[in-house]
């Protein structure tokens, strides 16, 4: 465990947590391009979604999206990019909005389709416009859901967000790929150890706002506690 | 050539095994860790073990490398792309890799640290004599493949730049794009500070002077970047390769580092592949790679047949 | 075209290599994760920590994984070790939660009458809650493995080969076609193991062929 404690001197040394290049500018960098990666994703991902899932139509397709882009490499987007855009932020933004958007666009979809259908049958019966029956009963009831797409899109990317650095030179990635290189064992695994506390945290922070989404969803905390869509082989 | 056979029970009881060995060392090759003795083929004596940078134009000459033993009956094991020279070097002085393709001045300045010596026989002389114990240098060829800084052919003429000490002349703030590993090597900014007294930005670019960093010093992103001699890319896009007239780089020629499994008649071998490269042939084997696409193995083929060593 | 009409023999050797990654580390995954799985289902009170501690190893990114491995086990960085390793960690901590799932999604009625007619806890598992999880499970397996052949590409950048050397190769040398070659290639192994996981599966449980549902995972 010596490197263990390399890696923590390595943390320790003066001038390491501020600069341009010091530990703070590089996390606030990696938080960045997170959230505004995720950002693009939702402005294509959330229209999308909320098209598919109040038409409840278009299941196989979300799947088939969910499955082919599970296996899309990073790795091979941020190169084809970062040789089309340069250096810079552009490529590796693009790489992982692209990445956010699976995971959201189903959250947003499968949101809309846990709802009873009898609810917007319901409110259109009242006599609520679909735009209404949107914005008031379908969104804020599949919130929980929309939040848990939102946490699994947020962690892919913030963990996918080190590849940055393969391209330019952005956030927390550029210790793994400068101690890579040299093999500087005692950066890399500072390096990797801050981006897992990061995700780590963001984690925490996300499946916090979930269990708040769904007390705004379900204040009488009438459903299933794990959040989960109640299978319908639980009935008898 | 590859057993992936033998790989997948190796792999699946290697992965199983893990608790078994905690505390090695991470840094160790897999072939001396991983690999039991019994996993080599059933020859004679063991496969040489040829290794490569991460690096397509290293790979091609250790493909020669590879070819030219087998042509002679040797058996060889390709353990390519491994990475830069901090990378494979603590595996070649563990004696896991035999053969490895080498640059003279860079890998003189790795094993000694600074150096006076920048012409290629003093740099050579050195070198031999900084080799650690178990491992020579055979002869080197007289190809080259250095360190070069290089600007806009645009920029040169903006600020009449034709040698790095004309740097000087720019008033408007300069970055150099490299490899990571540059910003802590004599080569990088310091180097620059050091020798000419230019001060330098420093944006790391992964791809070892290829597309992404010529893209950048066209883009205005970078002004400055090393990129290699042998890269036809400075030719292609009209680059100016600035003379070193500092005296920071040494002169770089190709040199085989191999260990004592490289016997005297497969040392003679690579000193005949040696000796047959031409100073400029590295830039032509280079172009096939990145023109014709042409992969490693047909290009070091061709390359043996036009020699007569294939 | 014309660099993979060159080059298709390299891309053939890769892809072994990436199936050489790949089906081990999904074959371990499942392995570790069905009793992981069924002693989480089976003690709620340890079953409750283990999926928070699955889903926080899934949050930990792929390249500080690749890094930190090596330090934790003693295999050496650039060795299919490591890479195997740590795509099991990420299967597992995928797979557990779908074999919680299966089984808690095994009828309780079947399994009273299961037990009445005389089955040993040891039949149970093998002839009545194995064979029902298998459905929710199997979309689990699918998961894990669409997942660990695009995870297996990030090897690359330690030195490890797979098809994601195209990728950093193409990258290097400027060709695009190598790179698009890499992710097209690295997204059709997985459709095609997924396609044989289905294939599989309906073999497996001939009983489910009007139930069958894809493997749409939301949140994880």
């Amino acid at each position: 465990m010596s490197l263990l404690s390399e890696a923590w001197a390595w943390l320790a040394v003066e001038g390491r947590w501020s600069g341009p290049a010091g530990i703070p500018a590089r996390t606030a960098q990696h938080l960045a391009v997170t959230g505004v990666a995720v950002l693009l994703g939702a402005v294509v991902a959330v229209p999308a979604g909320i098209l598919v899932g109040h038409a409840r139509r278009g299941a196989g397709w979300v799947a088939a999206l969910m499955g082919g882009a599970r296996a899309v490499p990073s790795l091979g987007l941020l190169t084809l990019f970062g040789l089309w855009l340069g250096i810079g932020v552009e490529a590796p933004l693009l790489t992982l909005a692209v990445l956010a958007v699976p995971s959201l666009l189903a959250g947003v979809y499968s949101g809309f389709l846990a709802i009873d259908e009898a609810i917007p049958q319901a409110a259109r019966a009242v006599g609520l416009s679909p735009g209404q029956v949107v914005v008031l009963v379908e969104l804020p009831l599949a919130l929980p859901v929309i939040v848990g797409g939102l946490r699994a899109a947020t962690l892919q990317v913030v963990a996918t967000a080190t590849l940055a650095a393969y391209t330019s030179d952005y956030g927390l990635g550029r210790y793994l790929f400068a101690g890579l290189k040299t093999r500087d064992y005692a950066q890399m695994l500072a390096g990797s150890l801050i981006v897992i506390a990061l995700a780590l945290a963001l984690e925490l922070l996300l499946a916090a706002l979930q269990r708040a989404a769904r007390r705004v969803a379900d204040p009488a905390h009438t459903s299933d506690p794990s959040g989960r869509r109640p299978s319908r082989k639980d009935h008898p | 050539m590859n057993h992936p056979h033998l790989l997948i029970p190796l792999a699946l009881s290697a992965a199983l095994g893990l608790a078994a060995c905690g505390g090695g060392d991470p840094l160790a090759s897999p072939s001396a860790t991983d690999a039991p003795a019994s996993s080599a083929p059933a020859a004679s004596a063991d496969p040489i073990v040829i290794g490569s940078q991460d690096y397509y134009s290293n790979e091609i000459v250790a493909e020669i490398y590879a070819q030219a033993l087998e042509a002679e009956g040797y058996e060889v094991e390709r353990q390519f792309r491994i990475g830069q020279r901090e990378a494979y070097l603590p595996e070649i002085e563990a004696g896991s890799i035999d053969l490895f393709p080498e640059y003279s001045g860079p890998l003189l300045q790795y094993w000694q640290g600074e150096t006076d010596a920048r012409l290629t026989d003093d740099v050579y002389t050195e070198l031999q004599e900084a080799v650690p114990e178990g491992l020579r240098v055979l002869a080197q060829s007289d190809a080259t493949d250095q360190d070069s800084y290089v600007v806009t052919r645009e920029f040169a003429d903006e600020w009449g730049l034709e040698k790095v000490s004309d740097l000087e002349k720019v008033t408007t703030p300069l970055t150099l794009g490299a490899n990571s590993e540059a910003e802590t090597r004599p080569n990088g900014p310091r180097g620059l500070m050091d020798k000419y007294g230019i001060e330098v930005g420093f944006t790391p670019i992964e791809d070892g002077g290829g597309p992404l960093t010529v893209k950048a010093l066209k883009d205005g992103d970078i002004q400055l970047a090393i990129i290699y001699t042998a890269d036809p890319s400075i030719a292609t896009n009209d680059l100016v390769s600035l003379e070193d007239d500092g005296g920071l780089f040494l002169a770089s020629h190709l040199v085989p580092v191999a260990s004592e499994d490289v016997d005297d008649n497969a040392a003679a071998i690579i000193d005949a592949v040696s000796e047959a490269m031409a100073p400029e042939e590295l830039v032509e084997l280079n172009a096939r790679s990145v023109e014709e696409q042409a992969p490693a193995a047909d290009i070091a083929r061709d390359w043996l047949e036009q020699e007569d060593m294939a | 075209m014309t660099w993979l009409t060159g080059n298709w023999p390299q891309v053939l050797e890769l892809l072994v290599g990436h199936l050489v990654l790949t089906v081990p580390a999904v074959g371990l995954s499942v392995l570790l994760a069905l009793p992981l799985g069924r002693l989480a289902w089976r003690l709620p009170r340890v079953g409750g920590p283990l999926l928070a501690a699955a889903t926080l190893l899934y949050a930990v990114p792929a390249l500080p994984l690749l890094i930190v491995i090596p330090v934790l086990i003693g295999t050496p960085l650039r060795s299919s070790a490591t890479m195997i390793a740590a795509l099991t960690v990420y299967g597992v901590a995928l797979l557990v939660r779908s074999v919680v799932d299966g089984f808690g999604a095994v009828d309780r009625g079947v399994r009273d009458a299961a037990v009445a007619v005389g089955h040993s806890p040891t039949g149970m598992l093998w002839r009545v809650d194995l064979p029902l999880a298998l459905p929710v499970i199997l979309a689990g397996v699918r998961v894990v493995t669409v997942s660990t052949v695009g995870l297996v590409t990030i090897g690359a950048l330690i030195g490890v080969p797979s098809l994601g050397s195209l990728l950093t190769d193409g990258f290097q040398r400027g060709i695009v076609a190598e790179v698009v070659t890499g992710v097209v290639v690295t997204v059709a192994l997985a459709l095609i193991l997924d396609a044989a996981l289905v294939l599989a599966g309906k073999a497996l449980t001939p009983w489910a062929a009007r139930r069958a549902r894809g493997p749409v995972v939301v949140s994880r």
